[in-house]
C-alpha cells in the first residue's frame, strides 16, 4: 500500500479527510447524537459539501440520484438507531440496482454497545442484507483504511452499496493518519478481463445467428459500455431491446431499438424476446419482471450468451450457453475486434417480422380523450423537454408509461427504482441528479401517492435551489395497484383510492415553490413549456389524469413473456 | 437433491460467520451443518458446510458465498474424492449390569471412552456421519443420556488441497 502520511488527527478529522481525498463533492446527511463530532469537522472546511434532507431515506436516495446521474460514488451520512433505520429503504434500493454508495453511520461508544444504549440498533446486523459490504471500525487506527476500502468495494465488480458504522467514542481518538492510495486484498479480486475462448464462441454464435437479439440491461449503464453497445449493435445490424434498468443504453430514436422488454414491455420487444435463436444478455439478469415464467421462456430453443461482472447473475434463473465473466466494456471490445471484419447471416426475414409484430402499436392509447391521457403528458414532456433531460421517477403506472413513452437516446438520463420498486424515491434521487448536474433540466414523474411518500424534500428542494420540476401524474388512485385490483382483484378496489388529497398548488406554494394545477388535455403543452422555461424554480404541475387508464402492454404475473394483454384485448 | 460438503476459507473477521449464515437463511439454502475454526494462519478460519440442493442450487450457493468480501476461497470438496470426520461425544448410562456391552459397543465401533463414574461413560467416537449414526442406532435409546456433535469437517484426498 502506497501511503501519505500527515499529523496525527482525530477520528471525525479523519473521516472528513478521507472524503476530500476521495474527492466527494457532496454528503447527503442528517445530524444527530453520534456524529456530532463529524458534523464538527465538516462545519470547519468547505470542500466537502454537505446536502440537509429532511429525512434519511431522503439522504439515501440523493445520494443514489447523484451516483446515477453522474458515475460518482454517493455518498451519505447518518446518526446511529433511528437514523439508520430510516436510510435502509434507501440504502436497499441502492443495493437492488448496484449502486455504488458509501454510508457513514454513527453508533453509540464502543463501551456502550450491546447494553441497549440510547439510540442503539445492530447497524451491521441490520443493514447486512441490503449491502454490498459492511464494517464496524472500533479502532480509530482502522478508521482509514475502512473507508478506502468501501469506496473501493462499492466501485469495483458488480457495485453496490457499503456502510461504515463508527462509533461515537472513535471519532474522538486520534492517530496517525494514513490515507492508503491503493489497496488489495486477497479475498476480493473481481475480474475484468473476459475469457477469450468464450469471447470467441460469441463471436461464432452471433455471426451464424438467423433470429439475433440483443439484450441488455442496467450493467451497461453501470460499467459506461454505451459506446461499445451501439457499436456492436451498428456493426451487427441486430435488434436491440434495454430493460428498464438499461434505457438509454441504445438510442430509443434508433430503428433498430424494439422498446423495453418485460412485463410492460412492448410487444415486438417480448415477441422478439422469445423467438430469437441467438440471445446476447449484457450486463440484464433475467429477471422475473423482464422474462416472466422461466419454464414458458425455455419452451423455445434459443442460444443464450450472458456477459457479466457477477458470476452468480449467470444462469440464475435460466441456463446459459455462452457465460462470459468480466467488465462489460472490456468484453465488448475483445467482441468487437473479432466482429469487425465479419459478416453476420442475412436477417431481412427476422426484420421483417419484427416490423410485423412492430406494427401493432402495442403503445396505442386514445389520442381524442377530453381528460388528460397520462400517456400524452409524457409524449409532451419528451417534445417540451427534447428528449434531453434527466428523468427520475417514482413507482406505479406513471413510471413505466414514462419508461415507455420518454425516449431515452444517452445513459444515466433514466434514473428509476427497478430492483426494489421503491415509492419515494423520485423526488429526492432528483435532488442529486440536479446537483450533480447543475443548469441540467431534470423531470420528476411522480404519482399523488408516491411524492407524499418523501414530500418533505420540496424543503431541502428550497434551500439549495433545485429548479426541479415535478410531473405528477395524479389519477387520485395507486394507479398500478389498481390496475391488478381491476384485472386480478374483480375490481374490487381495496384501499387503492387516494382520499383526502391535498391541494398540490397550495402544498407546492407552502414549500415555497410554484404550483400549477393542469386540468385540460390543451393545456398540457403550454403549461410544460412555460414551466420548463423557468431555470431557477421548482415547478409542481398537478395534471389531473385518467382515473381509469391501464398500461398496456401487460403479463400477468407467472405468466409467459408473450402472454400479453394488449389495449385491443380489452 | 443431493449432499454437498463446501469448505470455505475465510478472513477472520467479526462479523464474517453471520454473513455466512445470513446468505443462506436470506436465499433459502439448507444448511445440514456448519463447523468453523481457524486455521494454522491465525488471520483465516475454515469453514465446513454440509448442504443438499440441486446441481443449480449448489451453483448459486458456491457464486454466493464467493461474493462475499471476506470470503477468500470456497470449494465444494464433494466434486471430487475427499475425507469427511464428525466427532461424536456421547454419555450413556452404564451401572454395573451394562457395563461391559457398552465397553464392548464402543470398541466395535472404535470409540473411546474418555469419562468414567459409576453410573455413566463417556465416549468419544469420530467417523463420518453415518457411522456416528449407526452408533446411535445401535445403542438402547433408553441408554443416552446426552450427544453433542461436532458437525462435519472435510478435506480433500491426495494432493487435493484448499489454500491461499
Ligand atoms: C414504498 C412502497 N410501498 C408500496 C408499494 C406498492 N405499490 C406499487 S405501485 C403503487 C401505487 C403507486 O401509486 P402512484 O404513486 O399514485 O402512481 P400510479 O400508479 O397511480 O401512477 C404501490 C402502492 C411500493 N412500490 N413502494
Amino acid at each position: 500500500m502506497d501511503r501519505v502520511k500527515t499529523s496525527t488527527l482525530t477520528g471525525a478529522e479523519i473521516v472528513v479527510r478521507c472524503l476530500q481525498a476521495e474527492g466527494v463533492e457532496y454528503v447527503f446527511g442528517y445530524p444527530g447524537g453520534a456524529v456530532l463530532f463529524i458534523y464538527d469537522e465538516l462545519f470547519k472546511q468547505d470542500r466537502v459539501k454537505h446536502v440537509l434532507v429532511r429525512h434519511e431515506q431522503g439522504a439515501a436516495h440523493a445520494a443514489d440520484g447523484y451516483s446515477r446521474a453522474s458515475h460518482k460514488v454517493g455518498v451519505c451520512l447518518v446518526t446511529s438507531g433511528p437514523g439508520v433505520t430510516n436510510a435502509v429503504t434507501g440504502i436497499a434500493t441502492a443495493y437492488m440496482d448496484s449502486i455504488p454508495m458509501v454510508i457513514i453511520s454513527g453508533q453509540v461508544p464502543t463501551h456502550a454497545i450491546g447494553l441497549d444504549a440510547f439510540q442503539e440498533v445492530d447497524t451491521v446486523g441490520v443493514t447486512r442484507p441490503c449491502v454490498k459490504h459492511n464494517m464496524l471500525v472500533k479502532d480509530v487506527r482502522a478508521l482509514a483504511s475502512s473507508i478506502k476500502k468501501a469506496f473501493h468495494i462499492a466501485t469495483t465488480g458488480r457495485p453496490g452499496p457499503v456502510l461504515v458504522d463508527i462509533p461515537k467514542d472513535v471519532t474522538t481518538q486520534s492517530c496517525e493518519f494514513d490515507y492508503p492510495q491503493s489497496i488489495s486484498m486477497r479475498s476480493y479480486n473481481p475480474v475484468r478481463k473476459g475469457h477469450a475462448g468464450q469471447i470467441k464462441k460469441a463471436a461464432q454464435l452471433l455471426l451464424e445467428a438467423k433470429r439475433p437479439m440483443v439484450y441488455t440491461g442496467g450493467g451497461v449503464i453501470l460499467s459506461d459500455a454505451a459506446p461499445q453497445l451501439r457499436e456492436l449493435v451498428k456493426l451487427l445490424g441486430f435488434p436491440c431491446t434495454n430493460t428498464l434498468m438499461g434505457l438509454g443504453a441504445y438510442p430509443a430514436t434508433d430503428r433498430q431499438f424494439l422498446g423495453m422488454p418485460g412485463m410492460h414491455g412492448t410487444y415486438e420487444a417480448n415477441m422478439s424476446m422469445q423467438h430469437c435463436d441467438v440471445l446476447l444478455a449484457i450486463g440484464a439478469r433475467f429477471d422475473d419482471r423482464v422474462i416472466g415464467n422461466p419454464a414458458h421462456f425455455a419452451q423455445n430453443p434459443r442460444r443464450i450468451i450472458h456477459i457479466d461482472i457477477d458470476p452468480s447473475s449467470i444462469s440464475k434463473r435460466v441456463k446459459v450457453d455462452v457465460p462470459i465473466v468480466g467488465n462489460i466494456p472490456d468484453v465488448l471490445d475483445e467482441l468487437l475486434k473479432l466482429l469487425r471484419d465479419s459478416k453476420p447471416q442475412d436477417i431481412g426475414q427476422w426484420w421483417k417480422q419484427i416490423d410485423e409484430w412492430r406494427a401493432k402499436d402495442c403503445l396505442r392509447y386514445d389520442r381524442n380523450s377530453t381528460i388528460i391521457k397520462p400517456q400524452f403528458v409524457l409524449e409532451k414532456l419528451y417534445e417540451v423537454t427534447k428528449g434531453e433531460a434527466f428523468v427520475t421517477s417514482d413507482v406505479g403506472q406513471h413510471q413505466m408509461w414514462a419508461a415507455q413513452f420518454y425516449k431515452f437516446d444517452r445513459p444515466r438520463r433514466w434514473i428509476n427504482s427497478g430492483g426494489l420498486g421503491t415509492m419515494g424515491f423520485g423526488l429526492p434521487a432528483a435532488m442529486g441528479v440536479q446537483l450533480a448536474n447543475p443548469g441540467a433540466t431534470v423531470a420528476c414523474v411522480t404519482g399523488e401517492s408516491s411524492i407524499m411518500m418523501c414530500l418533505q424534500e420540496l424543503s431541502t428542494c428550497k434551500q439549495y435551489r433545485l429548479p426541479i420540476k415535478i410531473i405528477n401524474l395524479n389519477n387520485k388512485y395507486m394507479g398500478m395497484v389498481r390496475q391488478w385490483q381491476q384485472f386480478f382483484h374483480g375490481n374490487r378496489y381495496s384501499e387503492s383510492y387516494m382520499d383526502a388529497l391535498p391541494d398540490f398548488v397550495k402544498l407546492a406554494e407552502g414549500y415555497g415553490h410554484r404550483g400549477v394545477l393542469i386540468e385540460k388535455p390543451a393545456d398540457v403543452e403550454p403549461v410544460l413549456k412555460e414551466s420548463f422555461s423557468r431555470k431557477d424554480e421548482l415547478v409542481f404541475l398537478d395534471f389531473i389524469t385518467d382515473q381509469k387508464e391501464n398500461v398496456y402492454p401487460m403479463i400477468p404475473g407467472g405468466k409467459g413473456i408473450t402472454e400479453m394483454i394488449l389495449y385491443e384485448d380489452l | 437433491m443431493t449432499r454437498h460438503i463446501i469448505s470455505v476459507l475465510v478472513e477472520n473477521e467479526a462479523g464474517a460467520l453471520s454473513r455466512i449464515a445470513g446468505l443462506f437463511s436470506a436465499r433459502g439454502y439448507n444448511i445440514e451443518s456448519l463447523t468453523v475454526a481457524p486455521t494454522e494462519d491465525a488471520s483465516m478460519s475454515r469453514m465446513t458446510i454440509v448442504t443438499s440442493g440441486s446441481e443449480d442450487v449448489v451453483e448459486q450457493i458456491t457464486k454466493q458465498l464467493n461474493k462475499l468480501i471476506e470470503v477468500v476461497k470456497v470449494v465444494d470438496l464433494s466434486e471430487a474424492e475427499h475425507i469427511e470426520r464428525e466427532l461424536m461425544l456421547i454419555k450413556v448410562r452404564a451401572g454395573q449390569k451394562e457395563r461391559e456391552d457398552m465397553k464392548r459397543m464402543a470398541d466395535i465401533f472404535r470409540g473411546r471412552i474418555i469419562d468414567v463414574s459409576d453410573n455413566t461413560y463417556t465416549i468419544e467416537l469420530t467417523g463420518d456421519g453415518r457411522k456416528l449414526d449407526a452408533f446411535i442406532q445401535a445403542l438402547d435409546p433408553a441408554s443416552i443420556m446426552e450427544t453433542v456433535r461436532t458437525g462435519t469437517s472435510g478435506i480433500g484426498r491426495g494432493n487435493r488441497v484448499l489454500r491461499v
